[in-house]
């Protein structure tokens, strides 16, 4: 029974999981890793890169075949002696800047960049007027050293 | 206020809201609510999520790749110099490229550019019972099995279809399968570009 | 029949909802108390016919009726019964109604709680609600109806969403939107406030435990987002600044900095446009994140189908509140008091650095959110924005703020001795740079990580714990507020700690394993036993048997699954978890790789939950906060 079940299902899902843009059943096993350091350094850098093929899901997490080779070329080039910022400019090249969830710093991001320390400075600004002329204000003016309301 | 401890020196007069606090809230405001139109007025694309390539404009990646009907040869982009071609990457596994076999089966055999099939993730035998199942529109077939030369073209899935120039230079992709819209309207003007380009 | 029935009680709804908001507002405008009389009864219609309407939606999913479209689309034949519940707000209808119950159960509330507000004030508060009501009940009727009809019947459902039958999803939604619509509250009075010219500190007063109680709601919500990805998704994450995460991630800063700002105002008159303003922000962030969700505009995993006539109409709706807000306060805000004068080094400006930094978070998680479709509309291609870049940013700004949360309780106001506060506290930063020097330098991986959440976790604690020994010994009595804010400040050290620890110490492998292999990881042994075909109620599973080990003695056995619906055909990973307070084991199955050989990914996360332990605490505190006697206080009658 559930032999035939299982049949069904598996027709069922290949007849609407089959997507305008699809995926190969591939090799699906793991990567071996030599030590921990590799593996530490490999999960550090494809937690940075975006799986190319899902909706927002990084390199080291998606398990879409696409995800499985680019992993797999991360670990070859990894093992080719090249540093992350050179497998980072690799995959550029081939997929363009979607691929990093770390956005270049370059001129067109460096709104993205810098704008939240801009926020900051010029809100820092303000408070530092505000401050400034409120403790104007305060000198001289009676205050009180006693009992406050917390 | 009514904090008790306040004497009319101790509380300011209010100075109302800087001007520059105003123009640039407004500005935010403006700048977020035009964002936002475009966002809206885009989600109606169905081509919105679509990866641009990032080859359009650069030389096609170098491969040489066996050819599926005869593995002791292999067929690559020094064979295809000279003239512009058409790389369509497929499987035997994606249903998707079943669907656009018809158009593009039409396509080629217009023989207005070589069509060249790039069999992505396959085994040989499924791939080659699908083109005798379906019909075989391609000029040559070369085979991918591992996937690696496909990275080099920016595949993410399959099918996707390319146009690369005489001189070897990435000239447009489509992600997705082909359609007759996408013929007459991408492929054709792209291809007319490509030829006067020699 | 019964769903034409909620279709009449919508249309209803809307009708009151326009009564609600045009008669009291233009009654408080003229004075007219008859017209400002009808804001009470008509939030209690409201959300009479509100619930009637979700009631009746309820029915159409227990009694599984195919015949509503919304019905057909998220449900099936074969989801349990408790999914059938939890399926209403599945889907973008069904969640807006929730959307409009929640905001009818608050105006409510606020209707049947407002005895102490003057009858103009109150008219106003329940008139903007109203607005607010009307808006979501046209968009829920012209462009989002849950109660359309699907004619022919489907003979069967298309089925919920896999992802969504899980008890985490149950509550989540609920708890979410409590918050987002609970920043009504404080919104309205802003607004009513703006009308009205002047802010009062007993109106102020009044609003502050609802900001509370709406604020800790949203940290629920947002915790239980966190936890529901955490043992659903199986990559064992907690937080991936995904848009829609962020969409709910920015309320929630901006209403912890109203939190303190309405404090502020209330008890020194401080400020009182910054208050507003954080207010109108709050619940704008509310509704913005709720556009981003809807509309399609941003891809997410979990964004709802998209429709470009929706977005439209809700950007529309989101214009018109936003904006006139806004327009408002820069018309009006400059006529408010600004308060008292106070010095450099006082609470007064502790209070102003906390919003700074507050909302600078805020603005940088905007930006991150949106810069990908700036970058698309400008013609720069397609860009990402990840965690890489909200984590570092976000650490950078909230750094400076965890330093200063001791110094902020013990603060005077308007004139505070540095040196005061520094022999208060130094000996406690001492302790806790001590204890980030020992954490440095026995931690196995993540030295720097380690040695900061530690330290940082053991400042904010020591120093919160600090004042309550200060407080108790002098005058032996802490309020509610104090306690709250203890609760609240204790939750931060607790969710710093966490997060950082289990971002420096977790270990993650991948292999793969037959029957009868073993996995060691660190002090741990994970013993994978096989995989056998299970069938579940509207699901058929391989469930996976792993026996974990540590330090050689059995500690549990494990069940990871993978998942088939039998509705569509998906595959959903079911994570074999064992929870603990110092850290959780995770257990997740991979692919099979022919043979009886599968791939099998374990986690080791130490400190998980303390994440979220931490986030209830911050909720815990904002309730008890709330629950201080001086919000009952009975006001002076004055004008």
């Amino acid at each position: 029974m559930s032999a035939v079940l299982r049949a069904l299902l598996l027709a069922l899902g290949l007849a609407l999981g089959a997507a305008a843009h699809a995926q190969p059943a591939g090799d699906a096993s793991p990567l071996r890793f030599r030590d921990g350091a590799e593996e530490a350094r490999f999960h550090r850098l494809t937690a940075e890169l975006r799986c190319v093929m899902c909706q927002n899901q990084s390199l080291a997490d998606s398990n879409a075949q696409i995800a499985h080779d680019m992993r797999r070329e991360v670990l070859a080039l990894m093992r080719q002696g090249h540093g992350d910022a050179d497998i980072k400019r690799f995959l550029v090249e081939r997929y363009g800047e979607f691929v990093l969830y770390r956005p270049a710093v370059d001129t067109h991001t460096w709104l993205l960049w810098f704008g939240p320390g801009l926020v900051l400075l010029g809100g820092g600004l303000a408070v530092w007027r505000i401050v400034r002329r409120r403790a104007a204000a305060a000198r001289g003016a009676a205050s009180d050293d006693g009992e406050q309301e917390w | 206020m009514t904090a008790p401890q306040d004497t009319p020196q101790n509380a300011p007069r209010p100075p109302g809201l800087p001007p520059v606090a105003i123009v640039i809230g407004a500005l935010f405001f403006l700048g977020l609510v035009g964002l936002m139109l475009y966002g809206v007025l885009r989600s109606g694309d169905a081509d919105r999520d679509v990866l641009p390539s990032a080859l359009i404009g650069k030389p096609a990646p170098q491969f040489a790749l066996p050819v599926l009907h005869d593995p002791s040869v292999r067929f690559g982009s020094a064979d295809l110099r000279g003239a512009p071609y058409v790389l369509n990457v497929w499987g035997s596994w994606c249903a998707a490229c079943r669907d656009e076999h018809p158009v593009l089966t039409a396509f080629a055999q217009t023989k207005r550019v070589r069509v060249v099939g790039y069999n992505w993730k396959d085994e040989p035998a499924d791939a080659l019972r699908w083109l005798e199942r379906f019909g075989n529109p391609f000029f040559v077939v070369v085979a991918d099995q591992e996937g690696r030369h496909a990275l080099d073209w920016g595949v993410a899935g399959a099918p996707e279809t390319f146009l690369v120039d005489g001189a070897g230079i990435v000239r447009w992709k489509h992600t997705g399968p082909l359609t007759e819209q996408v013929v007459r309207g991408q492929l054709l003007p792209a291809l007319e570009q490509a030829e006067r380009a020699r | 029949m019964l769903p034409e029935l909620g279709q009449v009680l919508l249309v209803l709804a809307l009708l009151v909802a326009l009564l609600q908001s045009v008669l009291p507002l233009a009654g408080a405008q003229r004075g007219n108390a008859a017209w400002m009389a009808v804001a009470r009864p008509a939030a209690h219609a409201q959300l009479l016919l509100l619930a009637g309407a979700f009631a009746i939606l309820t029915w159409a999913f227990v009694s599984q009726d195919f015949s509503v479209k919304y019905v057909a689309e998220n449900s099936n034949s074969l989801l349990p019964m408790i999914y059938r519940y939890s399926a209403v707000w599945g889907a973008h209808e069904g969640s807006l109604l929730l959307w409009t119950l929640v905001l009818a159960l608050w105006t409510s509330a606020v209707a049947r709680f407002s005895r102490a507000l003057p009858q103009p004030v109150v008219a106003r508060v329940l008139g903007v609600m109203g607005v607010v009501a009307a808006g979501f009940l046209a968009f829920l009727i012209f462009t989002s109806n849950p109660f359309a009809r699907l004619l022919p019947a489907a003979a069967e459902g298309r089925d919920l969403n896999p992802l969504l039958q899980d008890p985490g999803l149950i509550i989540h939604p609920p708890m979410l939107y409590a918050g987002y619509v609970g920043f009504a509250v404080p919104f309205a009075f802003a607004i009513a406030a703006l009308l009205d010219g002047r802010i009062d500190a007993r109106w102020l007063r009044w609003t502050r435990p609802w900001t509370n109680i709406a604020w800790a709601f949203l940290t629920v919500g947002i915790a239980l987002g966190s936890w529901w990805a955490y043992y659903e998704l199986g990559w064992g994450g907690w937080w991936f600044w995904d848009p829609v995460e962020n969409a709910s991630f920015m309320p929630w800063l901006v209403g912890a900095a109203l939190i303190h700002s309405q404090a502020v105002t209330e008890k020194r008159g401080s400020f009182p446009g910054w208050t507003l303003l954080l207010a109108i922000a709050a619940f704008s962030l509310s509704l913005l994140g709720a556009f981003l969700v809807r509309s399609g505009v941003l891809t997410s995993v979990h964004s709802f189908a998209a429709d470009p006539s929706r977005g439209l109409f809700i950007l529309a709706f989101l214009c018109v509140v936003i904006g006139a807000s806004l327009l408002l306060y820069a018309l009006r805000a400059g006529r408010l008091e600004a308060g008292a004068a106070f010095q450099a080094a006082s609470r007064e400006t502790l209070l102003l650095l906390n919003n700074l930094l507050l909302a600078s978070a805020c603005a940088m998680v905007l930006l991150g959110t949106l810069y990908p479709l700036l970058a698309d509309a400008l013609g720069m291609g397609k860009i990402s924005v990840g965690p890489p870049y909200f984590g570092l940013l976000f650490f950078v700004l909230m750094a400076p703020l965890v330093a200063l949360v001791p110094f902020g309780p013990l603060a005077r106001w308007q004139r505070e001795q540095p040196s005061r506060l520094a022999a208060a506290l130094l000996p406690w930063l001492g302790v806790a740079a001590g204890l980030g020097v020992a954490a440095y330098f026995t931690a196995p991986q993540g030295a720097w990580k380690t040695a900061l959440g530690v330290a940082g976790a053991a400042w904010v604690g020591l120093g919160t714990l600090r004042f309550a020994w200060g407080r108790l010994r002098n005058s032996g009595r802490m309020t509610a507020e104090m306690w709250g804010m203890v609760l609240a400040h204790l939750g931060i050290a607790v969710f710093l700690a966490g997060a950082l620890l289990v971002e420096a110490q977790n270990v993650q492998r991948e292999v793969a394993l037959r029957p009868g292999q073993t996995l060691e990881v660190g002090r741990h042994a994970f013993v994978f036993e096989g995989v056998e075909q299970v069938q579940g109620p509207n699901y058929l599973a391989d469930r996976g048997r792993v026996r974990v080990l540590r330090d050689d003695r059995p500690l549990a056995l494990l069940h990871p699954e993978k998942r088939a619906y039998a509705s569509g055909g998906q595959v959903m990973t079911e994570v074999g978890l064992l929870p603990g307070l110092a850290g959780d084991v995770y257990v997740a199955l991979g692919e099979p790789l022919g043979g009886d050989a599968w791939a099998v990914r374990v986690h080791i996360k130490p400190f998980v939950r303390w994440v979220w332990a931490g986030a209830l605490l911050m909720a815990l505190g904002g309730l008890v906060a709330a629950a201080d006697r001086r919000f009952r206080r009975q006001p002076e009658k004055a004008a």
